[in-house]
């Protein structure tokens, strides 16, 4: 088990090197300059553009800024913003904070209800309650989170006339402001995430409760919720593990326009303003980031399976 | 002697009469719509203290205002800035001065410039401004260290400059190659903030990721992405006109909003007071049912226009009459009643913003090729003279930003006018940086061009108009060269008698716009600002670059 997890420890070095190349090959492929972008619509001449690339070391050839940059990152300096001319680090490490706590909250509150409403739906298959369910969850899937979001605001403006904080206050200052602030949001994303979870727990447990072990169990007499709670679910876990597991890392980069609805200054809205600077090291530090994220998640779902399964065993 | 001193007189009443004129850039006649109506409350007395929440729809890259073109600096920074001179935030119409003691003294020649300063300003640090600060100043926008890595985009503005001195603690001395006729107007540019020697002289680059000015208001805080936070200075030299301190605010948070229907809801929860920008016709009445009784509007002409640019380096529109047939397919009286209903343009002009103080009259207006009142002969004109330059049907690319107000509204208008005519045009919309790559490459048939400026200037409006390969590089995407057109340009840049400059820049209309059709604009644009009534002091101009220290902006109580 120890190789196996130093193993897959240094095969992230490689997954990272080639998510970096790829990085680095595709924003080159794609048109456009940071520079011209920057004083866009102003009368500046082409003589202090061409200064300009050169500050920034885009005249250099394409090979050296990548030679450049891979040294960098050896030393672990993700560089400077071009936008800004501030340090990738800092702009990251601002919006960080907030992502990671959005997606916490947002994935408290899609297994506080995925799994009960899931689990519920599967028991009682084709009843009344499965029906209602199964209505919620379509609902979650059918409507996209940024439109709820806008209905959430403009509900709470209209009817109460009070909107989420516009500004960032973290939880250890001030609780209260720190969850007006991302109460919301949780709940437009996280309706979507609890119904793709939510459906998931209801599938896998139907399958799970059809396996003979399951009637072996209600055979020996046990209690219904002995027998779903200790036998089925978590046997039924594998898939809802993975599908949780995945949409949280794809919370801390993905919430594009939920971000850009309530305001909220995260990794999501950062990467897009980047994309849309032509922002190079900012775009590839997230990109990293973003894919460490997915990689660090992956292994640790590999290593929860072993203590869901007791069967898997990684060697 | 006596007659030399009496001309240096008359000129300095006629320098300040030049000023004054060349101030009418802001000469936006502020108007109201909507039902709340309240906007400026007049012969109120303002109460200090408060803080001011403002949105701002784009993040500022430096914090360098010599370095940056964006309204997105000056709305969170300029508060923390003097300048020489600046519109008079009561009436935009005036030019006054700021840091400067007074109106400057023109030599006989008009070749030097002199300012006198004044001797109570000081840096956030506590440190006296002297006109080696100044000198300092106006050093790194003219003459950038380049090799220092400072950068300065408007320095082009004072290319007229071959010194500045400081011949004394308090005197600035600028010693023009020739006289000009913006020089002075350009003194009072937003962006020209009053910068510290001693602070460029440690680090030429410095106020890239630092603030200290000598402005009404000390940087507190700034949170990347989210906001911006100033106080009161207690030591500004400002005063109002009964000799009360300035500013009357406590202090002021800008909040980053990126997302348009985010910023008009910051405002509608009341948790922003105003956004300077401004807002399109739906949200200004989105906002005025939401707020019946605690909204104001403010509204005026807008320095920013946008032009079509046929590429002359590419056949067709390498044929005038090609060109021509472009303009005169739109009918942009018609474009201007029905867009401004939904975007934020509306007024019919020519190089110079409608209304201001250099721009054509209607009648002559109507004279240029697709400015004129009647559609349809101007139709029937287009597709005769395509007709005679042979492509009846002409057919291409239309490049366009991927930006909806006004971009996207103004390019279908365009593409349906054009249309009427048999000229089928596709719709090419990018992104904003590979519409500028393309725009600078060369790389379209007719693209959607677009400027804004913070003054009714020739020298500015007529920027891109220079020949393409000479002082136009870079900015000239219709990619001609005319030496007759740099001649004209430069003819009227140094014309220092207001009426007949006038002239010059229409003779520049009439050969531009109509004679040789290089580039044309659409519709000038149109801002609206509406905000919560408790802000008073503020006055709309006509553009969102100046008129933003906040000095004399303050709270009113309900």
């Amino acid at each position: 088990m120890r190789r196996y997890v130093v193993g897959r420890l240094l095969l992230m070095i490689p997954t990272l090197v080639g998510v970096a190349v790829l990085t680095f090959v595709v924003m080159r492929l794609v048109p456009g300059d940071i520079v011209a972008l920057r004083y866009a619509g102003s009368s500046v001449p082409q003589d202090v553009i061409d200064r300009e690339r050169a500050l920034l070391g885009l005249d250099k050839p394409l090979w050296t800024q990548f030679v450049d940059w891979m040294t960098q990152l050896a030393h672990l300096d993700f560089g400077q913003s071009l936008w800004t001319g501030h340090a990738v680090i800092d702009e990251v490490w601002t919006r960080l904070p907030l992502s990671l706590e959005l997606a916490v909250i947002a994935t408290l509150f899609a297994v506080a209800f995925a799994l009960p409403l899931g689990v519920i739906a599967a028991v009682k298959q084709d009843t009344w309650a499965d029906y209602a369910i199964r209505i919620f969850s379509v609902g979650g899937l059918a409507m996209p989170s940024f439109w709820i979001g806008i209905m959430l605001v403009l509900g709470t403006i209209t009817f109460f006339g009070w909107a989420p904080p516009l500004v960032f206050t973290p939880i250890t200052e001030d609780p209260i402001a720190n969850l007006s602030q991302l109460i919301l949001p949780a709940v437009s994303v996280g309706y979507r995430y609890s119904a793709v979870s939510m459906r998931m727990t209801r599938s896998t447990l139907l399958e799970v409760l059809r396996e003979d072990y399951v009637r072996t169990a209600r055979a020996k007499g046990l209690r219904e919720t002995l027998v779903v709670v200790r036998h089925a679910l978590r046997n039924a876990l594998l898939p809802v593990v993975t599908v949780i597991s995945l949409e949280f890392a794809f919370l801390i980069g993905g919430l594009v326009v939920t971000e850009q609805v309530f305001n909220l200054n995260g990794i999501g809205k950062l990467l897009v303003d980047a994309v849309t600077h032509r922002d190079y090291p900012l775009i590839q530090a997230l990109v990293l980031l973003l894919a460490s994220v997915f990689v660090i998640v992956n292994f640790i779902v590999d290593l929860i399976y072993v203590f869901l399964d007791p069967r898997i065993r990684y060697s | 002697m006596e007659a030399l001193l009496r001309a240096r007189i008359a000129f300095v009443f006629l320098v300040t009469a030049t000023l004054v004129i060349g101030a009418c850039a802001q000469q936006a006649k502020p108007g109201t719509s909507g039902s709340p109506a309240a906007s400026l409350a007049g012969g109120e007395k303002p109460t200090p203290g408060g803080t001011l929440t403002f949105v701002v729809n784009a993040e500022p890259p430096s914090f360098d205002g010599h370095r940056e073109t964006t309204f997105a600096l000056l709305h969170p920074i300029a508060p923390h800035y003097s300048l020489l001179y600046k519109f008079d935030p009561n009436d935009l119409t005036k030019v006054i001065p700021d840091v400067a003691d007074g109106n400057p003294t023109v030599s006989a020649d008009k070749m030097t410039v002199t300012i006198k300063l004044r001797q109570d300003v000081k840096f956030h640090d506590g440190t006296q401004m002297t006109s080696e600060d100044v000198k300092a100043t106006y050093d790194k926008i003219i003459t950038p260290n380049t090799a220092a890595g400072q950068s300065s985009p408007r320095a082009g503005a004072y290319a007229v400059v071959s010194a500045v001195n400081a011949p004394d603690k308090f005197t600035i001395e600028f010693k023009l190659k020739y006289p000009s006729a913006s020089f002075l107007t350009n003194l009072a540019s937003p962006w020209n903030f009053i910068y510290s020697a001693a602070k460029l002289k440690a680090d030429p680059r410095w106020y890239e990721k630092n603030i200290m000015g000598t402005g009404p208001f000390t940087y507190v805080s700034n949170t990347k992405g989210q906001d911006w936070v100033g106080k009161k200075n207690p030591d500004y030299f400002g005063k109002d006109k009964d000799g009360t301190k300035l500013p009357y605010l406590d202090g002021y948070k800008a909040l980053i909003i990126t997302d348009a229907t985010a910023g008009v809801n910051a405002i509608r929860s009341k948790q922003a007071m105003i956004e300077f920008r401004g807002f399109t016709p739906q949200q200004r009445d989105d906002l005025s049912r939401a707020l019946p009784n605690d909204l104001a509007i403010q509204e005026a002409p807008w320095i920013c226009v946008n032009y079509v640019v046929p590429n002359t380096k590419v056949k067709p529109f390498d044929d005038v009459r090609v060109r021509q047939a472009l303009s005169l397919a739109i009918d942009r009286y018609a474009g201007g009643e029905a867009l401004s209903k939904t975007t934020i343009v509306k007024d019919v002009g020519g190089l110079m913003r409608p209304k201001g103080p250099f721009a054509m009259s209607d009648a002559d207006l109507a004279k240029i090729r697709g400015f004129g009142k009647d559609a349809a002969a101007a139709k029937a004109e287009a597709k005769k003279l395509l007709a005679d330059a042979g492509v009846p049907n002409l057919s291409f690319k239309f490049l366009n930003r991927n930006i909806t107000t006004p971009y996207e509204p103004v390019a279908v208008f365009l593409i349906d006018q054009w249309k009427q005519v048999g000229i089928t045009a596709t719709h090419d919309v990018k992104e904003t940086s590979p519409y500028q790559a393309d725009l600078r490459a060369g790389n379209f048939q007719v693209a959607l061009d677009f400027n804004c400026d913070f003054l009714d200037e020739p020298d500015l409006q007529l920027a891109k108009f220079w020949s393409a390969s000479k002082a136009g590089k870079g900015l000239n995407f219709a990619y001609y060269d005319d030496d007759k057109l740099d001649g004209m340009i430069d003819a009227q840049s140094r014309q220092t008698d207001p009426a007949q400059r006038v002239k010059l820049v229409g003779d520049i209309e009439r050969y531009a716009m109509d004679e040789k059709a290089y580039q044309y604009p659409v519709l000038w644009w149109y801002r609206i600002i509406p905000y919560l009534k408790i802000v008073r002091g503020w006055q709309i101009g006509s553009n969102h670059y100046t008129n933003q220290d906040l000095t004399t902006v303050w709270l009113a109580k309900s």
